[in-house]
């Protein structure tokens, strides 16, 4: 008899290639996604050490950080230095012979959401990235993490990654999210609750009965922030609609395949009586619709509270906070409903599904964005982008006054021309409200896509259940 | 990549908590394809206004503090994005090892592969330690990886942990893709029986 596993211990165990005695791994890694930022110095030490890609067929690319969102961009980045990523990561697909997604190609998109939509992040893989949101994929129950360039390069060159495991987390959330509270509110205020290092040193397993209750879509927005959270993958175990999910996509298992591959996937749950090294349980009932008033992914209140006092904070946050509230151009006792935005931005890794823009559109039909407000939506991918056409989105989105762009990550991290100004104030659906993140001086309240409609309508930090 | 093995310098103090990487090297700097030359927009947006001009108070435009190696700095340090971008702008600018309460995990990984030391101290020695970091270079600060201890200009010795294997190969300056390629025949083996068991991955 063995004594219980985690879901992570589970995945951990299936992919040891070797286990030095002090406990270093190498790890086997089944999927490796890649984008042109982190990406270009790999492939130039690999070129340098006459080194090749060791498994192309698992290795994935697409362009997606500095890609414009205009129509057009096909014709060629105006950037010079953006061009020459792009370009550099098209070249090097081809030499290396790994799959791709060019720009031109309707299934190019954030990385993180193409590599689901085309069925490559399965239940119980190993997927890395170059890029801290790869958790995202561990809402399949995969174990998905970002890492550094030289870490790229050593996954080209070797499939693995030497790894050390990390500790066992559980967050539960139980109960029902109450009306107008979504994905983006749980993963917000659990950051909220533990810290950005709460996680530190961990793997997080989401579970509960509203994380069952969520849709995949949602799920990978609450784990697409475990990284914010600190941890190093958050991961879902998979169920009936992960199944769904991924059944028929271009890349899951056919046939016979997908029964053998369905009978193991069943297996990835934690065992009862699993240790977990650390627990956090949130009620669904008491979760908000939040937004971030600070600087940091953790300074989040629900949309009725006011800006806190600086005094209010405990050792080195206080002089953090007066820094952000500096920044943030807010002062304390005042009420979040009050914060007028000047920008609305609905899309990236996080919140750019099809979902996502449902739940945004549904919010705006038969409404105006506020006279003045810049609101503009990017959706995830090529795909979502028709899907949302076809649905009809669009033409609400348009009606509405907010741009309809192109795929890419756009105004998440402002690395392509979609950037704030000194000052802007942006309602936005992505991950990172850092100083400078969305442009310089720019400054980013971070909210879900029903509430950056809502905010996109009144011109103000707004609470999305006073319009539904 | 450069061994790390004993460091004698001046320690720059940042007590700010969650400096993250959009902080240590802005994104409109990630669009270098080379590793190299980072160094003079470490920190950017801290260190120079919208005209390119340095802002005197950041501390490392100080005249004390300019040739800087070592960071003494709040809790959390690097959290954020992935991007190794980060430790390469810290080591061309100068900086060989950061010390602080608690590291951001990709962060910490990506500075091994740098020939830079994270050290982790509890927060009362990382006080003591910013004290020191605050005389400038009356107090240079003495890190001595093989013996695991970092010294403060008193003589006042903290000892820290670190990982087995990332010791040694900061130590010997060992590139880990050839580690790894010596056990190309345990990632063939993996592979055989992976095929056999999971077959549709």
């Amino acid at each position: 008899m063995t004594a219980p596993k985690t879901l992570y211990d589970k995945i951990w165990d299936a992919h040891v290639v070797h286990q030095d005695d002090d406990g270093t791994c190498l790890l086997y890694i089944d999927r490796h996604l890649v984008h042109e930022v982190t990406s270009p110095q790999a492939f130039e030490g690999l070129r340098m050490a006459g080194r090749n890609v060791r498994a192309p067929g698992r290795t994935i690319a697409v362009p997606d950080h500095n890609v414009p969102t205009t129509e057009g961009r096909e014709k060629g980045i105006e950037n010079p230095e953006s061009r020459i990523q792009v370009e550099a990561l098209d070249r090097n697909a081809r030499d290396f012979g790994i799959h791709y997604y060019p720009v031109s190609d309707i299934r190019q998109g954030i990385v993180h959401i193409v590599g689901p939509e085309q069925g490559w992040t399965l239940p119980g893989m190993t997927v890395v990235c170059g890029d801290s949101h790869t958790a995202t994929h561990g809402a399949f129950g995969a174990l998905a993490h970002g890492i550094g360039t030289s870490e790229v390069e050593h996954v080209l060159a070797t499939q693995t990654l030497i790894q050390k495991k990390s500790k066992n987390m559980k967050v539960e959330i139980t109960g029902s999210l109450p009306p107008g509270v979504t994905a983006k509110d749980i993963t917000l205020s659990v950051i909220g609750a533990t810290g950005t290092a709460g996680g530190t040193g961990h793997v997080i397993e989401y579970c509960g009965q509203a994380i069952r209750e969520l849709s995949m879509e949602g799920r990978m927005t609450v784990c697409n922030m475990a990284i914010e959270g600190g941890a190093r993958a958050g991961l879902i175990a998979p169920d009936e609609k992960t199944f769904e999910y991924v059944r028929g996509r271009p890349h899951a298992p056919k046939g016979a395949q997908w029964e053998a591959a369905l009978a193991w996937w069943k297996t990835l749950a934690t065992d009862e009586g699993a240790h977990f090294d650390k627990v956090v349980t949130l009620r669904a009932e008491d979760i908000a619709p939040v937004v971030t008033w600070g600087t940091s992914p953790e300074d989040v209140l629900p949309i009725t509270g006011v800006v806190p006092a600086p005094e209010s904070f405990a050792g080195g946050k206080a002089e953090a906070v007066r820094r952000a509230l500096d920044y943030m151009g807010l002062t304390p006792g005042q009420r979040l409903q009050d914060v007028a935005v000047d920008t609305v931005f609905i899309g990236s890794c996080t919140n750019g599904r099809i979902e996502d823009l449902r739940a945004a559109a549904a919010i705006l039909k038969g409404h105006r964005v506020k006279d003045g407000l810049r609101a503009m939506v990017v959706p995830g991918s090529g795909l979502v982008r028709a899907q949302a056409e076809e649905e009809g989105l669009a033409d609400i989105f348009k009606a509405a006054g907010f741009e309809w762009r192109l795929a890419g990550c756009s105004m998440c991290l402002a690395m392509n021309p979609d950037q704030l100004s000194p000052g802007e104030r942006c309602a936005a659906t992505s991950n990172r409200n850092f100083e400078g993140r969305q442009g310089r001086g720019g400054r980013t309240h971070l909210m879900s896509p029903a509430m950056a409609a809502a905010a996109a309508i009144t011109g103000r930090l707004t609470d999305v259940r006073e319009m539904m | 990549m450069d061994k790390f093995t004993t460091l004698t310098g001046i320690a720059a103090p940042m007590p700010l908590v969650n400096i993250d990487t959009d902080m240590i090297i802005p994104k409109q700097f990630l669009k270098t394809i080379a590793r190299t030359g980072l160094g003079k927009n470490l920190f950017d947006e801290m260190r120079y206004d919208q005209d390119g001009n340095e802002i005197a108070d950041f501390v490392l435009n100080q005249p004390q503090y300019r040739d800087a190696e070592i960071l003494v700095a709040g809790d959390n340090f690097g959290c954020g994005s992935s991007r190794e971008h980060a430790p390469w702008a810290l080591l061309d600018f100068g900086i060989r090892c950061v010390i602080s309460t608690s590291f951001a995990d990709i962060f910490y990984n990506n500075c091994f592969k740098n020939g830079i030391l994270p050290v982790v101290l509890p927060a009362d020695a990382v006080e003591t330690l910013m004290q020191d970091a605050r005389k400038g270079a009356n107090a240079r600060l003495t890190v001595d990886l093989e013996a695991q201890t970092v010294t403060a200009s008193d003589g006042q010795t903290f000892g820290f942990e670190i990982d087995p294997f990332k010791k040694h190969c900061l130590l010997n300056g060992l590139d880990d893709i050839d580690l790894t390629l010596e056990k190309a025949a345990a990632i063939d083996r993996f592979e055989a029986s992976a095929a056999q068991a999971r077959p549709w991955v």
